[in-house]
Protein backbone atom coordinates (compact mmCIF):
# COMPACT_ATOMS: atom_id res chain seq x y z
CA UNK A 1 0.00 0.00 0.00
CA UNK A 2 1.48 3.34 -1.31
CA UNK A 3 0.05 6.73 0.29
CA UNK A 4 0.60 10.14 -0.98
CA UNK A 5 -1.34 13.58 -0.37
CA UNK A 6 -1.62 16.82 -2.24
CA UNK A 7 -3.40 20.30 -1.77
CA UNK A 8 -5.85 21.88 -4.03
CA UNK A 9 -8.13 24.59 -3.39
CA UNK A 10 -8.19 23.88 0.58
CA UNK A 11 -8.88 20.62 0.20
CA UNK A 12 -6.40 17.73 1.20
CA UNK A 13 -6.26 14.88 -1.05
CA UNK A 14 -5.60 11.15 0.15
CA UNK A 15 -4.37 8.95 -2.86
CA UNK A 16 -4.32 5.09 -1.48
CA UNK A 17 -3.03 2.80 -3.92
CA UNK A 18 -3.23 -1.15 -3.61
CA UNK A 19 -5.18 -2.74 -0.90
CA UNK A 20 -6.47 -1.27 1.96
CA UNK A 21 -7.28 -4.06 4.21
CA UNK A 22 -6.65 -5.63 7.41
CA UNK A 23 -2.88 -4.99 8.93
CA UNK A 24 -1.38 -2.98 6.23
CA UNK A 25 -3.66 -1.08 4.08
CA UNK A 26 -5.99 0.37 6.85
CA UNK A 27 -3.29 1.49 8.85
CA UNK A 28 -1.88 3.29 6.25
CA UNK A 29 -4.84 4.93 5.79
CA UNK A 30 -5.49 5.92 9.54
CA UNK A 31 -2.13 7.70 9.62
CA UNK A 32 -2.48 9.58 6.35
CA UNK A 33 -5.94 11.22 8.21
CA UNK A 34 -4.73 10.89 10.99
CA UNK A 35 -1.71 13.28 9.76
CA UNK A 36 -3.87 15.63 7.85
CA UNK A 37 -5.70 16.12 10.96
CA UNK A 38 -2.65 16.82 12.35
CA UNK A 39 -1.47 19.51 10.04
CA UNK A 40 -5.06 21.30 10.66
CA UNK A 41 -6.68 19.98 7.35
CA UNK A 42 -10.68 19.88 7.75
CA UNK A 43 -11.55 19.27 4.12
CA UNK A 44 -10.33 15.84 3.16
CA UNK A 45 -11.15 13.99 0.14
CA UNK A 46 -9.97 10.39 -0.35
CA UNK A 47 -9.47 9.73 -4.41
CA UNK A 48 -9.93 5.95 -4.36
CA UNK A 49 -9.10 5.18 -7.87
CA UNK A 50 -5.81 2.91 -7.67
CA UNK A 51 -7.32 0.92 -4.67
CA UNK A 52 -7.69 -2.86 -6.19
CA UNK A 53 -9.19 -3.92 -2.92
CA UNK A 54 -10.62 -3.27 0.43
CA UNK A 55 -12.05 -5.63 3.04
CA UNK A 56 -13.86 -5.32 6.03
CA UNK A 57 -10.63 -3.68 7.74
CA UNK A 58 -10.24 -1.52 5.33
CA UNK A 59 -13.95 -0.38 5.25
CA UNK A 60 -13.93 0.15 9.20
CA UNK A 61 -10.66 2.45 8.53
CA UNK A 62 -13.11 4.53 6.32
CA UNK A 63 -15.67 4.31 8.54
CA UNK A 64 -13.06 5.48 11.35
CA UNK A 65 -11.97 8.24 9.29
CA UNK A 66 -15.20 9.73 8.86
CA UNK A 67 -16.72 9.95 11.97
CA UNK A 68 -13.35 11.15 13.05
CA UNK A 69 -12.83 13.86 10.70
CA UNK A 70 -16.40 15.04 11.11
CA UNK A 71 -16.49 14.85 14.72
CA UNK A 72 -13.91 17.69 14.57
CA UNK A 73 -16.14 19.41 12.57
CA UNK A 74 -14.68 18.55 9.45
CA UNK A 75 -15.39 16.78 6.51
CA UNK A 76 -14.18 13.59 4.88
CA UNK A 77 -15.14 12.65 1.32
CA UNK A 78 -14.59 9.74 -1.09
CA UNK A 79 -14.00 10.23 -5.09
CA UNK A 80 -13.53 7.69 -8.08
CA UNK A 81 -14.46 4.58 -6.65
CA UNK A 82 -13.29 1.31 -8.74
CA UNK A 83 -16.09 -0.95 -8.83
CA UNK A 84 -15.15 -3.67 -6.18
CA UNK A 85 -15.27 -0.53 -3.50
CA UNK A 86 -18.56 0.64 -4.70
CA UNK A 87 -19.65 -2.99 -3.97
CA UNK A 88 -19.01 -3.45 -0.56
CA UNK A 89 -19.92 0.28 -0.08
CA UNK A 90 -23.17 -0.64 -1.35
CA UNK A 91 -23.38 -4.06 0.23
CA UNK A 92 -22.63 -2.45 3.76
CA UNK A 93 -24.76 0.23 3.16
CA UNK A 94 -22.18 2.74 3.80
CA UNK A 95 -22.51 4.50 -0.42
CA UNK A 96 -25.35 6.21 1.61
CA UNK A 97 -23.09 7.75 4.50
CA UNK A 98 -19.80 9.26 2.70
CA UNK A 99 -20.20 11.92 0.26
CA UNK A 100 -19.23 9.83 -2.66
CA UNK A 101 -18.28 11.80 -6.33
CA UNK A 102 -17.42 10.35 -9.45
CA UNK A 103 -14.45 12.91 -10.22
CA UNK A 104 -11.95 14.83 -7.91
CA UNK A 105 -12.89 17.98 -9.77
CA UNK A 106 -16.75 17.97 -8.68
CA UNK A 107 -15.93 16.41 -5.03
CA UNK A 108 -13.95 19.19 -4.56
CA UNK A 109 -16.01 21.67 -6.16
CA UNK A 110 -18.54 19.95 -3.39
CA UNK A 111 -16.77 21.49 -0.04
CA UNK B 1 -14.80 -43.13 -13.11
CA UNK B 2 -14.36 -40.06 -10.67
CA UNK B 3 -12.58 -37.08 -12.12
CA UNK B 4 -10.54 -35.36 -9.17
CA UNK B 5 -11.85 -32.12 -8.96
CA UNK B 6 -9.21 -29.34 -8.42
CA UNK B 7 -8.07 -28.42 -4.99
CA UNK B 8 -5.27 -26.08 -3.35
CA UNK B 9 -4.38 -26.39 0.08
CA UNK B 10 -2.30 -23.87 2.19
CA UNK B 11 -1.20 -23.54 5.79
CA UNK B 12 0.25 -20.37 6.88
CA UNK B 13 1.57 -19.00 10.64
CA UNK B 14 -0.98 -16.51 12.18
CA UNK B 15 0.23 -13.15 10.87
CA UNK B 16 -2.16 -10.91 9.11
CA UNK B 17 0.68 -10.44 5.99
CA UNK B 18 0.69 -14.28 5.44
CA UNK B 19 -3.39 -13.56 4.46
CA UNK B 20 -1.61 -12.15 1.03
CA UNK B 21 -0.07 -15.60 0.22
CA UNK B 22 -3.53 -17.43 0.79
CA UNK B 23 -5.07 -14.89 -1.97
CA UNK B 24 -2.86 -15.37 -4.44
CA UNK B 25 -3.47 -18.87 -4.22
CA UNK B 26 -7.14 -18.74 -4.15
CA UNK B 27 -7.23 -16.29 -7.15
CA UNK B 28 -4.57 -18.02 -9.02
CA UNK B 29 -6.97 -21.51 -8.87
CA UNK B 30 -9.97 -19.32 -9.18
CA UNK B 31 -8.50 -18.56 -12.79
CA UNK B 32 -9.69 -21.98 -13.81
CA UNK B 33 -13.18 -21.79 -13.00
CA UNK B 34 -13.19 -18.06 -15.60
CA UNK B 35 -15.56 -16.27 -12.90
CA UNK B 36 -16.47 -12.90 -13.92
CA UNK B 37 -14.39 -10.32 -12.13
CA UNK B 38 -17.60 -9.28 -9.13
CA UNK B 39 -17.74 -13.03 -8.59
CA UNK B 40 -14.25 -13.89 -7.77
CA UNK B 41 -13.34 -11.01 -6.16
CA UNK B 42 -16.49 -11.59 -3.82
CA UNK B 43 -15.17 -15.19 -2.92
CA UNK B 44 -11.56 -13.90 -2.52
CA UNK B 45 -12.76 -11.25 0.02
CA UNK B 46 -14.61 -13.97 1.95
CA UNK B 47 -11.51 -16.18 2.18
CA UNK B 48 -9.43 -13.25 3.38
CA UNK B 49 -12.24 -12.32 6.19
CA UNK B 50 -12.58 -15.67 6.88
CA UNK B 51 -8.79 -16.20 7.49
CA UNK B 52 -8.61 -12.70 9.42
CA UNK B 53 -11.01 -13.79 11.61
CA UNK B 54 -9.08 -17.30 12.28
CA UNK B 55 -6.00 -15.27 12.76
CA UNK B 56 -7.16 -12.43 15.05
CA UNK B 57 -10.31 -13.98 16.65
CA UNK B 58 -9.32 -17.89 16.76
CA UNK B 59 -5.57 -18.19 17.01
CA UNK B 60 -5.52 -14.67 18.89
CA UNK B 61 -2.58 -14.06 16.93
CA UNK B 62 -0.06 -16.39 18.07
CA UNK B 63 2.31 -16.83 15.32
CA UNK B 64 2.53 -20.31 16.40
CA UNK B 65 -0.67 -21.37 15.85
CA UNK B 66 -1.52 -22.14 12.02
CA UNK B 67 -3.95 -21.50 9.70
CA UNK B 68 -4.90 -24.18 7.35
CA UNK B 69 -7.15 -23.15 3.85
CA UNK B 70 -8.28 -25.93 1.54
CA UNK B 71 -10.40 -24.60 -1.87
CA UNK B 72 -12.14 -26.97 -3.72
CA UNK B 73 -12.83 -26.29 -7.02
CA UNK B 74 -15.89 -28.37 -8.07
CA UNK B 75 -17.63 -27.94 -11.65
CA UNK B 76 -20.64 -25.83 -10.38
CA UNK B 77 -19.16 -25.07 -7.12
CA UNK B 78 -16.28 -23.35 -4.98
CA UNK B 79 -15.81 -24.83 -1.24
CA UNK B 80 -13.56 -23.32 1.21
CA UNK B 81 -11.99 -24.83 4.59
CA UNK B 82 -10.53 -22.61 6.83
CA UNK B 83 -9.54 -24.17 10.32
CA UNK B 84 -7.57 -22.72 13.07
CA UNK B 85 -6.43 -23.62 16.59
CA UNK B 86 -8.67 -21.40 18.11
CA UNK B 87 -11.35 -21.91 21.35
CA UNK B 88 -14.02 -20.79 18.82
CA UNK B 89 -16.82 -18.70 18.99
CA UNK B 90 -20.57 -18.06 18.81
CA UNK B 91 -21.56 -17.14 15.13
CA UNK B 92 -25.55 -16.25 15.88
CA UNK B 93 -24.04 -13.92 18.29
CA UNK B 94 -23.11 -10.93 16.23
CA UNK B 95 -24.83 -7.74 16.12
CA UNK B 96 -26.30 -6.49 12.53
CA UNK B 97 -23.60 -3.72 10.90
CA UNK B 98 -26.51 -2.66 9.03
CA UNK B 99 -28.61 -1.59 11.74
CA UNK B 100 -28.31 2.41 12.41
CA UNK B 101 -26.77 2.15 15.61
CA UNK B 102 -24.31 -0.29 14.28
CA UNK B 103 -23.34 1.54 10.54
CA UNK B 104 -20.85 3.37 11.87
CA UNK B 105 -18.90 1.12 14.12
CA UNK B 106 -15.24 0.30 12.25
CA UNK B 107 -15.43 -3.49 13.08
CA UNK B 108 -17.84 -5.59 12.72
CA UNK B 109 -18.57 -6.71 8.66
CA UNK B 110 -16.34 -9.76 8.37
CA UNK B 111 -18.56 -12.38 9.17
CA UNK B 112 -21.20 -10.07 7.48
CA UNK B 113 -18.87 -10.11 3.94
CA UNK B 114 -18.59 -14.12 4.39
CA UNK B 115 -22.25 -14.95 4.83
CA UNK B 116 -23.04 -12.12 1.77
CA UNK B 117 -20.59 -13.15 -0.45
CA UNK B 118 -20.86 -16.77 -0.58
CA UNK B 119 -23.93 -18.90 -0.02
CA UNK B 120 -23.40 -21.46 2.51
CA UNK B 121 -20.94 -21.39 5.95
CA UNK B 122 -21.16 -24.13 8.41
CA UNK B 123 -19.17 -24.21 11.63
CA UNK B 124 -17.86 -26.81 12.99
CA UNK B 125 -15.73 -26.43 16.60
CA UNK B 126 -13.13 -29.35 17.78
CA UNK B 127 -13.94 -31.10 21.47
CA UNK B 128 -10.05 -30.12 21.86
CA UNK B 129 -10.51 -26.70 20.49
CA UNK B 130 -10.05 -25.60 16.46
CA UNK B 131 -12.55 -24.01 14.35
CA UNK B 132 -13.49 -24.70 11.03
CA UNK B 133 -15.54 -23.17 8.85
CA UNK B 134 -16.95 -24.69 5.37
CA UNK B 135 -18.19 -21.82 2.68
CA UNK B 136 -19.93 -23.19 -0.59
CA UNK B 137 -20.37 -20.53 -3.32
CA UNK B 138 -22.27 -21.86 -6.64
CA UNK B 139 -21.07 -20.85 -9.38
CA UNK B 140 -21.91 -20.93 -13.40
CA UNK B 141 -20.40 -23.82 -15.38
CA UNK B 142 -17.36 -21.75 -17.27
CA UNK B 143 -17.94 -20.51 -20.77
CA UNK B 144 -15.17 -23.04 -22.03
CA UNK B 145 -16.77 -25.31 -19.79
CA UNK B 146 -20.02 -25.59 -21.75
CA UNK B 147 -18.67 -25.26 -24.68
CA UNK B 148 -16.41 -28.35 -24.51
CA UNK B 149 -19.79 -30.39 -23.34
CA UNK B 150 -21.35 -29.28 -26.14
CA UNK B 151 -18.70 -30.28 -28.73
CA UNK B 152 -19.26 -33.79 -26.89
Amino acid sequence: MQMTAQHREGVTIIYPKGKITIGMGDVALRDAVQEALNAGATKILINLKDVSTADSSGIGEMVAAYTTVTNRGGALKLCELPNKVTDVLQITQLITVFDVFESEDEAIGSF
Amino acid sequence: MTVPQPQVHVAIASRFENIELVQVAIEASLDILELDEKTAHRIGLAVREGVANAIKHGNREDPDKRVEVDCILARDQVIVRIEDEGDGFDPTDLPDPLRAENLLKPTGRGIFFMNEFMDEIDYTFGSDGGTIVTMKKTIAPSFKEVATREEE
